[in-house]
């Protein structure tokens, strides 16, 4: 087990490394100078050259890369242009909000996924699984964001039941658990939720269903072995791989609710990063998202690590 | 009388030409109603939308500050106006232009982007399958929808950047599956007797490794087409996709969003036909899975 942990995480160095260089260079593919952002416009060539002197801009890319990636171990991600503040404060802010969103979502998707996959698998070919499969399609085929829009409207809009943006009352920007809050993260993680139900029941569906048909199944049964005890050999052979496809779905609820949160202004990474986009504010868009994107790595590591702790059999490979 | 039931077993039949794989697809896939439905579903919102100007829709651009926020229904505008007064049923055929254009045309560059890159590092291996295989691992370390925010977000709004990002995040899944097949392919012995007769590398892939990679690497593609559609209209529902005054129907969603209020289920118009695109599209891509054998 120690040799696996250490084989993955020297796997992870490189595509951590990757991350890195594709948000360094994010920055570098926009149009128009980094400069015009913060330099008024009326400023001469010299005062230009010592601002770009001092953000280290004369200096070639691999150079540039170095200072960013050097400041970045200690902690400095830079300033936000907008608001002068920095970009790491900002940052980790904001993903908390996201996060609570995402587990929210997730707690109300796994189960529930789990669940109507699970009586897929085993009812299949019955009215039940055509079901199962009928809402599962249509929940991976939603676009979440209209979604929203539509449960906004019949919610808020027409019913008056539920708050239809923000975090707290009053544009609160930090959570507490009361009613007041939850009212507002309801309808945000019930629409978040609905795209990983699909996924999870289909994943369960197609796992429960080849377990099922194995000849070890029929054996147990054979023994005498109760249904209820049958099945619970089936959830573990199965755990292995609905754990790992609900860790990435964890890690894509975290890095896809940036439309979810414009459309309820969750302040969240997603409706942070949305602002850093149309204030042009560069430091803030790479921080974002490179934050965003080791959050998913380490998932990825985590899930890996954990599915190698239930399943022996894939630390051989 | 044995003899005779013999003769008869062993009599050569009439033997017909045997149909190739291609019209065995096309024959289970005629016989799938709900598939053929999708079809003629995604078939007439293209068409319509190509041949938008001759079906004498109004203009959708002309908007008229007396026929704001027509409801559903109204005379003279079947699916009511938008917040300039627009016709909405205009715009939402005139919207399947560039909406289905952003949303399909990625995965089609990425199919041949992505077959390409897998097949030559699941062929060659080697270095260059380490090269291209690792980088593609990169590009998994962001979800989906992040990675193509982030390049959208960092080129500026724009038709040409939109296509630019989506095709960037949908070639490395691509590619990782035609990897896959292509490598499970090399090992198969008719292409050591290929080798062996001294055909060129490029022989082996044209005449043996293209014909029996290409299906799963289409039918995965196919399924990646209502994530792309969904994806495309997003990014300009974040008003970072198409700018205004384009009828698309992301960013109707978005700017209908004002409207809520007042008119609520015209603001959710938009969105619908988003939603029965990629409904058809994922299904579409799940009977062309089962029609054309492929397992995942």
């Amino acid at each position: 087990m120690l040799s696996y942990l250490i084989r993955r995480i020297l796997l992870v160095l490189p595509v951590a490394f990757g991350v890195s260089v594709i948000c360094f260079l994010l920055v570098q593919i926009a149009p128009g100078d980094p400069l015009t952002a913060i330099m008024p416009i009326d400023a001469t060539a010299e005062e230009q050259a010592a601002m770009r002197a001092a953000y280290g801009l004369d200096k070639p890319l691999p150079v540039q890369y170095a200072i960013w990636i050097g400041n970045l171990f200690q902690g400095d991600m830079g300033k936000s242009i907008a608001s002068g503040r920095p970009v790491a404060a900002e940052v980790f802010g904001a993903v908390k909000n996201s996060l609570l969103l995402a587990v929210s979502a997730a707690v109300i998707a796994f189960p529930i996924g789990i669940f109507l996959g699970f009586l897929a698998g085993y009812f299949r070919d019955t009215w039940i699984d055509r079901a199962v499969t009928a809402l599962s399609i249509t929940g991976v085929s939603v676009p979440n964001y209209w979604l929203g829009i539509v449960l906004v409207i019949i919610f808020s809009v027409n019913l008056g039941w539920l708050p239809s943006m923000g975090a707290g009352p009053g544009g609160s920007q930090s959570w507490a658990w009361d009613w007041a809050h939850m009212r507002h993260l309801l309808l945000p993680a019930v629409t978040l939720a609905v795209v990983p139900i699909g996924i999870v029941s289909r994943t369960v569906r197609a796992l429960a269903g080849d377990i099922l048909s194995q000849d070890f199944v029929d054996a147990l049964y054979a023994k005498g072995m109760s249904r209820a005890d049958v099945l619970r050999h089936v959830a573990r052979n199965a755990a292995a791989t609905a754990l790992s496809v609900m860790g990435l779905q964890l890690g894509y609820l975290l890095g896809g609710s940036i439309l979810i949160e414009t459309v309820f202004n969750w302040p969240g990474s997603g409706f942070l990063l949305s602002n850093a986009i149309f204030q042009r504010d560069l430091p803030l868009l790479q921080g974002t998202i490179l934050i965003l994107a080791l959050f998913f790595v380490a998932m990825n590591l985590i899930v890996d690590v954990v599915q190698a702790a239930i399943d022996p059999r894939i630390q051989r490979t | 009388m044995a003899m005779a039931e013999a003769t008869s077993i062993h009599a050569p039949e009439k033997v017909e030409k045997s149909k190739g794989y291609w019209s065995g697809v096309g024959h289970r896939l005629v016989r799938d109603p709900l598939t053929m439905f999708c079809l003629a579903v995604i078939a007439a919102l293209i068409l319509s939308a190509v041949f938008a100007p001759y079906l004498g829709l109004a203009d959708p651009y002309k908007g008229s500050m007396i026929a704001r926020l027509k409801p559903i229904g109204a005379p003279g505008y079947p699916l009511g106006t938008d917040e300039q007064g627009r016709d909405m049923l205009a715009r939402l055929i005139y919207g399947g232009r560039l909406t289905l254009f952003i949303g399909l045309m990625p995965v089609v560059i990425a199919f041949f982007a992505g077959s390409i890159l897998g097949i030559t590092a699941g062929y060659v291996g080697g270095l260059t399958n380490t090269i291209i295989m690792r980088t593609v691992d990169v590009f998994f370390a962001f979800p989906s929808v992040l990675l193509a925010i982030a390049i959208s977000g960092a080129l500026g709004a724009g038709i040409v950047n939109s296509l630019v990002s989506l095709t960037i995040v949908f070639i490395p899944p691509i590619t990782r599956v035609a990897e896959a097949v292509t490598s499970g392919v090399r090992k198969l012995d008719y292409i050591d007797a290929a080798r062996a007769s001294g055909a060129s590398a490029w022989t082996v892939i044209r005449v043996h490794v293209i014909g029996n990679v290409l299906s799963p690497i289409f039918v995965y593609a196919t399924s990646l087409t209502s994530v792309c559609m969904i994806l495309a209209a997003g990014l300009s529902f974040l008003g970072i996709g198409v700018r205004p005054p384009e009828p698309e129907w992301g960013l109707m969603l978005n700017t209908l969003r004002s409207v809520i209020y007042v008119n609520p289920w015209l603001s959710a118009l938009p969105g619908v036909m988003i939603f029965v695109t990629s409904l058809c599209l994922n299904l579409l891509s799940d009977g062309l899975r089962s029609a054309m054998n492929v397992r995942d």
